[in-house]
């Protein structure tokens, strides 16, 4: 059975899991490199990225997490999630990216919390409805690379969701909401990594 | 686009999940505390234990402080205001704090009546000893909840105590009838609808975080396996012999709260935890958990 784990260092990992198990998904928590073994989809949730860029370290996550993907593991990253697989992260060094995915992030782009919003965002690739997007200190991507394909923007074309071969993410945090087409798309593409395609 | 939600409120809360806010007086503490991994900070003029010593009227904090300390990290940036004191909150919310904790460590400035905070743009986080003193904060408008336990004192024990407190009595509303929850939101001084949120959801209906003694990684561990959602540390770090490796211990104990052998390895050689108080030679008057209501 598909089982997606959830990289339980720092966040709200527990809305993620909650949402895949009210769609009958397998999951599991990881904070060790043993139990990133066990999972064949991982979700990198909201939370603050430099608190999860040095736990990631402490306990030698990162090598074996890069490796994972790189064989072909699918990961999702949600808004904290998002800047840790990112290639690089403009002007601030308290944050170490996973580079996996060929985008500059910018983190807390659109200011402090009394600029976090609601926003309903066409996100094409899951359906003709907008999706309800929280986005809370977020960040944005303000460069992307030729494999990635954006998936949502803003109204004036900031790029808040993409996707990468094996890899999404989203400025935002469905995990958030009671919308579970994001969720559903990435529990197919970790469905698809299990039957090897 | 609509700022300023319900969900944008409680959900900078939920972000917060599972780590570990420090009180901060200067931009070198705020700078310690993000390195070690810290998911926010309390910028404050001083720590609870320096606020104890001084005593007189504990205020809001030099606004100048507090922006600098804005300036210098990139994770939110809590700052407290006294009970009751609404324009210490708008001038906190002016310039431009991520979460405003209206909080029993500084002198209240209305005895009666906490701030309603609904009409803020800015989220709020609120003390609590009990079930019913949590939900009367949320109905005011509190985004997120934290223990009251006795700040300054390095003692664990309230914390603990109101902790144990929020969740017997969450578990005593889940597994009661529907028809018993209007004497029990009686009995709480809490709203109805909230009482039966709680029993639905069996947790709070907002984050809520241990804060209030916690000295060591254990300490955070405890209140973890207790059932926060997370920890505040007040002068738990930076009155202890060595801050950056506690900092550190403290936020990785957090984060492996159910694994002793990871909570053991972090809290091998940090030196001096900060000197502790017992509660119980404190005289009335001295305990700040009491004030509010």
């Amino acid at each position: 059975m598909t089982k997606v784990g959830v990289l339980a260092l720092q966040g709200d990992f527990a809305e993620h899991l909650l949402v895949l198990r009210r769609m009958g998904v397998s999951t599991s928590e990881v904070r060790l490199p043993a139990d990133l073994v066990q999972v064949d989809g991982l979700i990198i949730p909201g939370g603050e990225s430099t608190t999860i860029s040095r736990l990631v370290d402490v306990y030698e996550l990162r090598s074996p997490l890069v490796q994972r993907a790189r064989e072909g593991m699918p990961l999702f990253g949600t808004c904290a999630g998002l800047v840790m697989l990112a290639r690089e992260v403009v002007k601030d060094n308290s944050v170490v990216p996973l580079g996996l995915v060929d985008i500059q992030v910018q983190r807390n782009a659109f200011g402090r919390q009394t600029d976090s919003f609601e926003a309903d965002l066409p996100v094409p690739a899951i359906g003709p409805e907008p999706f309800p997007a929280v986005f809370i200190r977020a960040p944005i991507v303000c460069q992307v690379g030729e494999r990635v394909e954006t998936m949502a923007a803003l109204e004036d074309g900031r790029v808040v969701a993409v996707r990468q071969g094996s890899f999404l993410a989203t400025a935002f945090h469905p995990e958030l909401t009671q919308d579970t087409r994001l969720h559903r798309y990435f529990v197919e593409m970790v469905k698809a990594f299990g039957r090897g395609s | 686009m609509e700022t300023a939600t319900w969900r944008v409120k409680a959900g900078l809360a939920q972000m917060l999940k599972g780590g570990v806010i420090m009180d901060v007086v200067t931009p070198e503490h705020a700078k310690i505390a993000e390195e070690a991994g810290a998911c926010a900070v309390m910028a404050l003029e001083r720590v609870p234990a320096d606020i104890r010593a001084a005593g007189g009227v504990a205020r809001m904090a030099d606004p100048a402080r507090i922006v600098s300390i804005m300036e210098t990290v990139t994770i939110p940036v809590m700052a407290k205001c006294r009970i009751g004191h609404f324009v210490e909150a708008q001038v906190l919310e002016a310039i431009g704090v991520d979460y405003i904790d209206e909080s029993e460590v500084l002198t209240p400035a209305d005895e009666s009546h906490h701030i309603w905070k609904h009409t803020f743009k800015v989220p709020f986080v609120c003390g609590c000893r009990d079930l019913g003193e949590a939900l009367r904060r949320v109905a005011e408008g509190a985004a997120m909840i934290r223990t009251k336990g006795e700040a300054g004192t390095g003692n664990i024990v309230e914390a603990v105590r109101h902790m144990r407190a929020v969740m017997d009595e969450i578990r005593k509303v889940q597994g009661m009838p529907e028809e018993e929850l209007v004497a029990e939101a009686k009995a709480l001084g809490a709203p109805l609808e909230l009482v039966q949120q709680v029993k639905e959801l069996g947790r709070l209906p907002v984050v809520n975080f241990a804060a209030g003694g916690v000295a060591t990684p254990a300490d955070a561990a405890l209140m973890m396996q207790l059932g926060a959602d997370g920890v505040f540390v007040g002068s738990g770090i930076f009155k202890s012999s060595d801050p950056e490796a506690r900092a550190r211990a403290v936020v990785q104990a957090t984060t492996h709260y159910n694994n002793p052998a990871a909570i053991a390895e972090a809290s091998k050689g940090l030196g001096e935890p900060m000197p502790g108080l017992d509660v119980r030679s404190l005289k009335p008057q001295e305990l700040l958990a009491t004030r509010g209501w």
